[in-house]
C-alpha cells in the first residue's frame, strides 16, 4: 500500500514546528501504524536526515505511550483501539494520512511526535495510590467485594493513561482519565477508605497543572481505547461534591 | 453551573405550564397573571432568577475562558467529528449568547409590559393582550420559534449534563438521564410554542 503523509515536524519545545510530506511505499497491510513510521524512519535515516520523533513501547495496547492524532482522532478513531494496534489495511491505498501530537497546554511537545505527559504522572502522584501496611496474605475471602463492583473497578482500571481523552476534549480536560483512577481505587473496600482525601487532593492537581473543565461532551469516551466511560466522571464528582461538603482533609 | 442551570429548568417548566393555560382558558391565565404581578413573592422570584441567570452566565465565562487556556495556542489541522458528540455540546456558549439575545427581546415584550410597569406605579397589560399582540405577528412568532428551538439545544444538553456535574449518572441510568433530558426538554419547549402556534395560526 501506498500512503502520502502529512507529519507534524518540530524540534523541540520551544522552536516553531509544521507539517513536512512523505510518501511511503510498498507498506504491507497487515502492518501497524508504528510499523509503517518505522519504515519511513528507516528511508529518511538511509538519506542521512532526522527520523519522525513518536513514543512507543510495548506495541500491544498496554502501555498507553502511543499517542498520535491521526485524521483528526486521537490514535485513528477506530473504537478501542490504540495507535499500535491500527493496522494500515484501515486506510485506503493512496491516502493521504495527517499525522499531529496531542494538542493541549499541560502536554507542551517534545519532539515532533512526542508530548510531555508527564502531567497525568503527577496526578497519580497527588493521591492515585492506597496507603495500607504491608503484612502477610490474607484470604481471598477475609474482603468480600460484589461481582458488580469488581466489574467496575477492573474496568475503570484498564485505563492505560495515554491521553486521548485529552486530546480529543475541546477544553483538554483530564477529568476520563482521572474520574477512572479514582473510581478503580474508590470502588475497592481497600481504597474506600482514602477517598475523600485522595479525590480532592487529585482534581487540585489536576486544576493546579492547568487541564481544563469537562462540559460533557462525551468525546472522550468516544475516542478511548480502552472504552472507559463518562461515569466514571459523575462518580468522581459525587466523591468530590460529598469531600467538599464534609470539608474533612 | 448545574445548580443554577437545574434551577432554571424547573422555572423553565413552571413558565410553560402557565403559558398553556392561556390556550384552554384566558380568564385563567389573567388569574395566574394577576396572582403574580408585583407582588412581593413574584419580586422576590424574579429577582432570584435574575441571579441565578447571572450566575450562570458568569459562571459560563469563565469555565469557557478556563477551557480556552487549557487548550493552549496549537490548534489541531484536522479535527474530525466523534461518534455520540452533538453540535449542542460543544457550542453551549454560542447557544446560552443566543437564548441572552432572545431573551431581551421576550423581557421587553412581556416583563417590561407587566410586572415592571406595575412596579413603577402604571396600570400593567393584560397579559392575553399581549400574548395574541406579540404572537400575532408573523415576524415575532418566527423570532419565538428560532428562539424556543435554541432554547430546546441548550436543554437537550445542559439537563443531563447537569447530572454528571452534580455525580447523578451511572452505569444503569445513563442512557435513562440521557432520554429523560431529550423528553423534559422536548416537552418545555412544545408546552412554550404550541401557544406561539395557536395565536399566529390557529387563533
Amino acid at each position: 500500500m501506498n500512503f502520502t503523509l502529512k507529519i507534524w515536524r518540530q524540534h523541540n519545545a520551544d522552536s516553531k514546528g509544521g507539517f513536512e510530506t512523505y510518501k511511503v511505499e510498498d507498506i504491507p497491510p497487515e502492518a501497524s501504524f508504528l510499523e509503517m513510521l518505522d519504515i519511513l524512519n528507516e528511508g529518511i535515516v538511509r538519506k542521512g536526515g532526522d527520523p519522525v520523533a513518536f513514543e512507543h513501547d510495548c506495541r500491544e495496547g498496554i502501555c498507553g505511550c502511543c499517542g498520535l492524532y491521526i485524521n483528526g482522532h486521537p490514535h485513528g478513531g477506530f473504537k478501542g483501539t490504540t495507535t499500535c494496534q491500527l493496522c494500515m489495511r484501515k486506510f485506503k491505498n493512496g491516502e493521504t494520512i495527517v499525522v499531529e501530537p496531542w494538542r493541549a497546554k499541560p502536554f507542551p511537545v517534545i519532539k515532533d511526535l512526542m508530548v510531555d505527559r508527564s502531567a497525568l504522572d503527577k496526578i497519580i502522584q497527588a493521591g492515585g495510590y492506597v496507603s495500607c501496611h504491608t503484612g502477610g496474605v490474607p484470604d481471598a475471602n477475609a474482603v468480600l467485594v460484589s461481582k458488580h463492583d469488581a466489574d467496575l473497578a477492573m474496568d475503570a482500571a484498564s485505563c492505560i493513561g495515554c491521553g486521548a481523552c485529552v486530546a480529543a476534549c475541546k477544553n483538554a480536560s483530564a477529568m476520563l482519565f482521572v474520574g477512572a483512577k479514582i473510581s478503580q481505587l474508590e470502588l475497592l473496600p481497600q481504597g474506600r477508605i482514602e477517598t475523600e482525601e485522595r479525590v480532592k487532593k487529585m482534581v487540585a492537581k489536576m486544576d493546579e497543572l492547568g487541564f481544563g473543565n469537562c462540559s460533557d461532551t462525551r468525546a472522550c469516551q468516544a475516542v478511548c481505547p480502552k472504552k472507559i466511560k463518562v461515569t466514571n466522571i459523575a462518580r468522581m464528582n459525587r466523591n468530590y461534591l460529598w469531600a467538599k461538603l464534609k470539608g474533612k482533609h | 453551573m448545574a445548580v443554577s442551570g437545574a434551577a432554571m429548568v424547573f422555572f423553565l417548566l413552571f413558565h410553560a405550564l402557565m403559558n398553556l393555560v392561556s390556550i384552554f382558558s384566558e380568564s385563567g391565565y389573567e388569574a395566574i397573571c394577576e396572582f403574580l404581578g408585583a407582588n412581593w413573592y413574584a419580586v422576590v422570584g424574579t429577582i432570584g432568577i435574575a441571579a441565578l441567570m447571572s450566575i450562570h452566565l458568569v459562571f459560563a465565562f469563565i469555565l469557557s475562558w478556563q477551557n480556552y487556556k487549557s487548550r493552549g495556542s496549537d490548534r489541531y489541522a484536522v479535527v474530525a467529528k466523534n461518534e455520540g458528540v452533538t453540535w449542542a455540546s460543544r457550542n453551549m456558549l454560542v447557544i446560552g449568547l443566543i437564548v441572552i439575545i432572545g431573551l431581551a427581546l421576550h423581557l421587553y415584550n412581556f416583563w417590561y409590559k407587566m410586572q415592571w410597569s406595575e412596579l413603577c406605579g402604571n396600570e400593567p397589560a393584560s397579559g392575553i393582550q399581549l400574548i395574541k399582540e406579540t404572537f400575532g405577528n408573523t415576524f415575532f412568532s418566527c423570532c419565538y420559534i428560532v428562539w424556543l428551538f435554541f432554547i430546546y439545544l441548550h436543554l437537550s444538553h445542559g439537563i443531563s449534563s447537569l447530572m454528571q456535574s452534580i455525580g447523578w449518572n451511572n452505569e444503569v441510568w445513563e442512557k435513562r438521564i440521557t432520554a429523560i433530558a431529550k423528553v423534559l426538554s422536548a416537552l418545555i419547549t412544545l408546552m412554550l410554542v404550541s401557544v406561539v402556534f395557536y395565536y399566529w395560526i390557529i387563533y
